[in-house]
């Protein structure tokens, strides 16, 4: 099953004309519209009329997450705000947000190569789909929203959160596709099981997991325990957001949407292309966006290249599911945590010390961040009452900051174990 | 299948750089427009195309195979141009010029001649006037008769320059139909146009075309849908 059949068995040849035309077009609008690139063409002596094959690409500038925060909020857009009509947004309330917009087709685009991987996955308009993926600035939830309405699937657009009420619905309304984060999903067969709750009595058929990296022992616990089909997804916010890739029936890689992302994968150390096959960091340019294009986009998740040809028919190249990242970014329930957004608070409030470490567990079957900062004598030995306030100042700044909830743990001076040259910052013990 | 698959094509005339390294592809039985402002370059692309100028760089692949220099070849490899100004043989009649239009295949098929009456069932006003000199006819009706002149050829692809030039709206309407007829008869169509909206309008696909650069490209559904081509080739945006 295919949703757009023709598309998504382009042959090879005549995807790489498409590629090559979407490219030239996008390199035209982002060195006019877009003054960052125009600069960054300049200075590196780039003529984008000189663009000749998809190989040219390499001698294209990166992007990175920073320069999207340099930018904050409309400096990448490519379009007028007023031709923008969604605008979505990571996590952060100080300078380290990053803001991407769509217009119209951004959004019908969006729409379809997100209802190309429900397909993929076995979702058709007769299913009913629980999106348990928050909603609001995060592009999960909207994401997957607009895919499965473009199938004309049943969509129950419940976010994510208090599962015994998701278990009711899910049986109540006859769920049969489950979208989440895979480690969600494993916490609602828990809770299924502890409430008594059978699997015959629910219609699940299928499920759509993405947000997070997983590993194939998940999934088969996934399918075992809630009796589905669990197919994999993959997107990020400052390319689009889900429906870069996503895995078919076979299960067996995820196949990417070539003709509206270009994809390289790099070297992170050398910046060379990593030899075909071997695992690297995914850069990817967008080929159709008009609001928000990006060129090279640095994502810093690893994978590797599938390029044997799927039994599906899709002649999309397939992406291993992610295995990890190029940076310090934690994905906690899903959502993207950079060390440095909590650093930015900790400085921000009085009595602290620069010295701090995050502790990131699983606590039964979700993720638990406690950071634990040094804070100044006076503090520490401070009555009960005044340190519960200060700690929930803490809490509260970090909650706004990174969208989720933090354990703050208070510690003396100088108790956190010092290391020469790069800081201990994170131990994750997941 | 890809009809036409176009890369990196650059041309000038003199030393003014006209084409600046298009790309562009139809695929079969589609119809794909080409739309962009006076001067933007796309009459110098179809010259490209049918081999009236010589490109300085890129490669135009015609069906599978790269196209040979001379014009007449071209056209016998299943490429007809109807340019813009219709160009019709003013002082010979209709018939003679429909004739002139299967010139190359006349030479191989003596037979390619019958062809005139799939164009009179198609052009019905053309049999009427089939004696009449060709510069008598009114410029709906040359438009009319260029388009016949060009299908004489039985041509795979059929490139239009500017077909509405000119005419009265109502006649214009009249060309697009007739257009998108000559798809359903199984041509396949790269139309050039200044009135976007129409030409989107009867396309699969279209390009915009800006100073010798494809600036977008799309689903025609896409590009009537987006701001900028409505305010540089369809004028105002609602609400605007």
């Amino acid at each position: 099953m295919y949703w757009q059949p023709e598309q998504e068995r382009i042959s090879r040849s005549e995807l790489a004309q498409l590629q090559l035309e979407r490219l030239q077009a996008t390199l035209y609008r982002v060195a006019t519209h877009v003054p960052f690139y125009r600069r960054k063409f300049k200075e590196l002596h780039i003529d984008p009329d000189g663009f000749k094959s998809l190989d040219d690409l390499r001698s294209l500038p990166f992007t990175y997450k920073q320069d999207l925060r340099d930018n904050y909020p409309y400096g990448l857009f490519a379009v007028p705000l007023r031709d923008v009509v969604r605008l979505h947004a990571s996590s952060g309330t100080t300078g380290q947000s990053t803001v991407v917009g769509y217009t119209q087709n951004d959004i019908k685009n969006w729409s379809d190569l997100v209802a190309r991987i429900m397909t993929g996955a076995g979702v058709t308009k007769d299913d009913v789909v629980q999106i348990a993926f928050g909603y609001g600035l995060f592009t999960g939830g909207f994401g997957l929203h607009y895919g499965s309405e473009r199938i004309g699937a049943s969509v129950i657009p419940i976010s994510s959160g208090n599962t015994k009420r998701q278990l009711r619905i899910m049986r109540d309304f006859k769920t049969t596709t489950l979208v989440c984060t895979p480690s969600y999903a494993l916490l609602m067969a828990d809770v299924m099981e502890e409430n008594g709750i059978s699997i015959n009595e629910l219609s699940l058929k299928f499920g759509l997991f993405g947000g997070e990296p997983w590993s194939e022992a998940m999934r088969n616990e996934i399918q075992d325990k809630l009796a589905i089909s669990a197919t994999d997804n993959y997107g990020l916010s400052e390319v689009m957001g889900p429906g870069v890739a996503g895995e078919c029936q076979e299960r067996h890689g995820l196949h990417i949407n070539e003709d509206h992302f270009l994809v390289e994968i790099i070297n992170p150390e050398t910046l060379e292309p990593a030899a075909p096959g071997d695992l690297g960091e995914i850069v990817i340019t967008t080929l159709t966006k008009e609001a928000f294009p990006v060129i090279r986009y640095r994502t810093r998740d690893l994978t590797r290249l599938l390029p044997e040809p799927c039994p599906c028919g899709r002649t999309f190249t397939r992406m291993e599911r992610v295995m990890g990242r190029t940076d310090d970014m934690l994905i906690i329930k899903g959502v993207n945590v950079y060390p440095s957004q909590i650093e930015a608070v900790l400085l921000e409030v009085e009595g602290t010390k620069p010295h701090y470490q995050i502790v990131v567990e699983r606590q039964g079957r979700l993720d638990k961040i406690t950071v634990m900062v040094e804070v100044i004598e006076a503090i520490f030995f401070d009555q009960m009452k005044k340190q519960r306030q200060f700690i929930d100042l803490i809490k509260h700044r970090l909650a706004t900051e990174l969208g989720i909830g933090v354990d703050i743990k208070l510690v003396e001076e100088k108790s956190l174990e010092r290391s020469e040259g790069k800081a201990k910052r994170i131990i994750d013990k997941r | 299948m890809r009809m036409l698959k176009i890369k990196n094509l650059t041309a000038a005339y003199g030393r003014v750089r006209v084409l600046k390294g298009i790309s562009l592809h139809v695929n079969k039985g589609e119809i794909v427009c080409l739309i962009g402002a006076n001067g933007a370059g796309k009459t110098t692309l179809l010259s490209s195309i049918s081999g009236l100028l010589r490109p300085l760089t890129g490669e135009i692949i015609l069906n599978g195979t790269l196209i040979p220099r001379r014009a007449d070849k071209i056209v016998a490899l299943g490429c007809s141009l109807v340019p813009e100004g219709r160009q019709v043989f003013a002082p010979m009649t209709v018939r003679e010029n429909l004739i002139l239009g299967a010139y190359v295949q006349y030479r191989k098929d003596k037979k390619a001649l019958a062809g005139i009456e799939t164009v009179y069932d198609l052009f019905p006003v053309l049999r009427e006037r089939a004696e009449q000199l060709a510069g008598t006819l009114s410029g709906g009706e040359q438009q009319m008769l260029a388009m016949g002149r060009a299908l004489m050829a039985k041509p795979k692809l059929i490139m239009l320059d500017e077909p509405s030039t000119g005419l009265a709206p109502l006649i214009v309407k009249n060309i697009f139909k007739i257009i998108q007829r000559m798809r359903t008869a199984g041509a396949t169509v790269l139309l050039i146009e200044q009135n976007a909206r129409a030409a989107l309008k009867i396309a699969d696909r279209g390009y915009v075309i800006e100073t010798g650069k494809i600036i977008l490209q799309g689903p025609a559904s896409d590009l009537l849908n987006n701001r900028d081509v409505q305010r540089a080739y369809l004028g105002r945006v609602k609400g605007e």
